[in-house]
């Protein structure tokens, strides 16, 4: 890990610069050396150092803090750590003033130097990662990446591009599993607020008071658990995107609160007087059809237009069928670098048996059933076999027949339980099947007891 | 045939020599020829009151026999480098000097009662750590490595006389001792 990173040392004296070098050459870093301003300017120039040791007091015009300040034009991260002999309190100031790390005063103990080394390493390992992840992260969910040779789709993702710049709210329906969240991410990472934050919420998931608290936060004490102002996730999306997923879950007195954010920009924390303002972009989806909601009115029409400024409306997956084959071959590419595992491709009578099926978990349901064969399977492709289990699922159930003395509640916690197995602990999924919504379905999880 | 000498300096305990040669035979496979090195005063640095271990190695290059691979020299001097307050010793990572000091492995150094055992310990894993660097080794992360860095004998003291099995392997896969 260490021998990645280089460090320069700059120092007019050789000694003094051979003898740090070697120092940290024995443990383990690539250390280059300057005896000059310029001559460390020249180097910088052509290479990144991790860290720069620079000597306070050189000659030539150009001392310590003149080369420091001409390395951090070219490099404004640079770590760069002042040597000096001489230490006045004004030097050190000077020195932090523009921009130098640390400052130690030579000759300094072991340790020191050694610690400080290896802090300023630990961070800039961090940094790395963290770069990494992010990229990584970006190009997840990239309008470019979305896997799909149908025309619709195609569509979607060209407009994704077009409206990804502008504030307009955006509203994304689908059935579950088709990605609307994907959609969503592709928007908020082709835009101007790429770098700030995207918040998901789940509408479904939380009751009416608690979805409340997770929009718009509180202030201490404005509930019995409240124990601490808590900012809310309109808040923490703050020049960024809020990802309001299954807005045709929430409460009337919500749907009001959410109208007044969405035309005001500002709302109160829950127990709160101070007005807060917010500068977020709304994008919202959802499973249900939503203009029948207001048709029948379970969803307030001025919600509605208000959400429905720009719609989006991602296809099924047994619509797209010619993506079936494409989304396969990603995920057995994706899954087998993520599962260890040597599959590199699907067989025909397997890739029929997937055409064939009807898919009502959508794509997500596709990933799932490439999974479990990418886990049970024994060679390099994935075979019929493999998805035996899309067959047995396909099957036409046995006649049941009701055991005597059964309650309306045992019969209820069967179906449940039975349900969530079919969806294989799709909660979204399972509580469509049902016919019921999430946070009901939440409840008798809860009240029955039923493991997910 | 090319050996691996241990050359001190007047000043040295000769039974300290011997433990810390003896060490260095049963790991690099000896045999290990002693030398003498006379009187290291030439490296005194009137300012510091320390003695600079780059002089040091600067006439071990010099003084290094041709049939020696690697010269490894011991001192009971301070050492020090211009950026350091001091140095338990120093090597050319994967060339073929070094030098240990003895100064402040000794207890009586930090004012506590002598302890020989605890000396030699210490002179014999300083010995390895510098011998290791002279055959590429870098400094190992795996604290009880004797390759660990160590600033201070506490940590030289919960190191092992021994290399971890990482840099025991880097060793037998490049024993002439390029960097590792």
């Amino acid at each position: 890990m260490k021998t990645h990173w280089q460090i320069l040392v700059v120092d007019d004296e050789e000694v003094m610069c051979e003898s740090l070098a070697a120092w940290l050459r024995e443990d383990g870093y690539v250390v280059d050396t300057a005896s000059s301003g310029r001559d460390a300017v020249e180097k910088a120039r052509l290479r990144d150092y991790a860290i720069y040791f620079v000597d306070l007091k050189m000659p030539g015009g150009m001392d310590g803090i003149e080369t420091m300040m001409q390395i951090r034009r070219l490099h404004p991260e640079a770590s760069i750590i002042i040597i000096t002999a001489y230490a006045t309190v004004d030097t050190a100031i000077t020195a932090m003033k523009e921009g130098a790390q640390e400052y130690i005063v030579k000759p300094c103990n072991p340790e020191e130097i050694s610690l400080l080394v290896n802090r300023i390493i630990k961070v800039k390992n961090l940094q790395r990662e963290n770069t990494i992840l992010r990229k990584k992260l970006t190009r997840q969910y990239c309008v470019h990446d979305v896997v799909s040779k149908n025309p619709r789709m195609q569509e979607i993702m060209a407009l994704c591009g077009e409206i990804a710049s502008l504030r307009s709210t955006v509203l994304i329906q689908g059935e579950s599993g088709t990605g609307k969240e994907l959609v969503a991410r592709a928007i908020h990472n082709a835009g101007d607020r790429a770098s700030k934050p995207f918040v998901a919420v789940s509408c479904a998931a939380l009751a009416e008071t608690l979805l409340e608290s997770e929009f718009f936060g509180h202030e201490k004490g404005s509930f019995t658990s409240a124990n601490q102002q808590k900012r809310g996730k309109f808040e923490m999306a703050n020049t960024g995107t809020i990802f309001l997923d299954e807005i045709g879950d929430i409460s009337p007195k919500l749907q009001v609160d959410l109208l007044r954010v969405l035309q005001d920009r500002s709302f109160y924390r829950v127990g709160g007087s101070e007005e807060v303002r917010v500068d977020v972009r709304v994008v919202a989806a959802t499973h249900v059809n939503l203009q029948q909601a207001v048709a029948e009115g379970n969803f307030r029409d001025d919600l509605y237009y208000r959400l429905n400024v720009i719609e989006i409306r991602i296809p099924p997956l047994r619509a797209r069928r010619e993506d079936i084959p494409l989304l396969a071959d990603h995920f057995v590419e994706r899954l087998s670098h993520e599962l260890g595992k040597d599959v590199s491709e699907v067989s025909e009578g397997a890739l029929r048996l997937l055409l064939d099926h009807n898919w009502p978990g959508n794509v997500r349901e596709l990933e799932n059933a490439v999974e479990r064969a990418m886990v049970t399977c024994r060679g390099p492709v994935l075979t019929e076999s493999d998805f035996g289990f899309l067959a047995q699922a396909a099957a036409p159930a046995p006649v049941w027949a009701v055991p005597a003395g059964m309650t309306i509640e045992d019969m209820e916690k069967v179906l449940i339980t039975a349900t969530i197995q079919r969806t294989q602990g799709n909660i979204k999924e399972a509580a469509s099947v049902l016919g019921i919504d999430r946070s009901t379905l939440y409840e008798k999880i809860k009240k029955y007891e039923i493991p997910r | 045939m090319k050996y691996l000498y241990v050359a001190a300096a007047e000043e040295v305990e000769r039974g300290a020599l011997a433990a810390v040669t003896a060490r260095l035979a049963a790991e690099f496979g000896g045999p290990v020829r002693d030398m003498e090195l006379g009187s290291v005063d030439f490296a005194f640095d009137a300012e510091r009151r320390q003695y600079g271990s780059i002089p040091l190695l600067d006439m071990l290059l010099r003084r290094c026999p041709p049939d020696a691979a690697k010269l490894l020299a011991v001192t009971e001097r301070d050492l020090f480098i211009p950026v350091l307050t001091f140095v338990f010793g120093q090597a050319q990572l994967g060339g073929r000097v070094g030098v240990v000091s003895f100064a402040r492995l000794r207890q009586e150094f930090y004012g506590l009662a002598a302890n020989r055992e605890i000396f030699l310990e210490r002179a014999c894993k300083e010995a390895l750590h510098e011998t290791g660097h002279l055959f590429g080794l870098v400094h190992c992360p795996e604290r009880k490595c004797a390759m660990s860095l160590a600033t201070t004998v506490r940590q030289i003291d919960l190191k092992d006389d021994a290399f971890c099995a990482a840099c025991g392997a880097r060793l037998r896969r490049n024993p002439e001792g390029t960097q590792v």
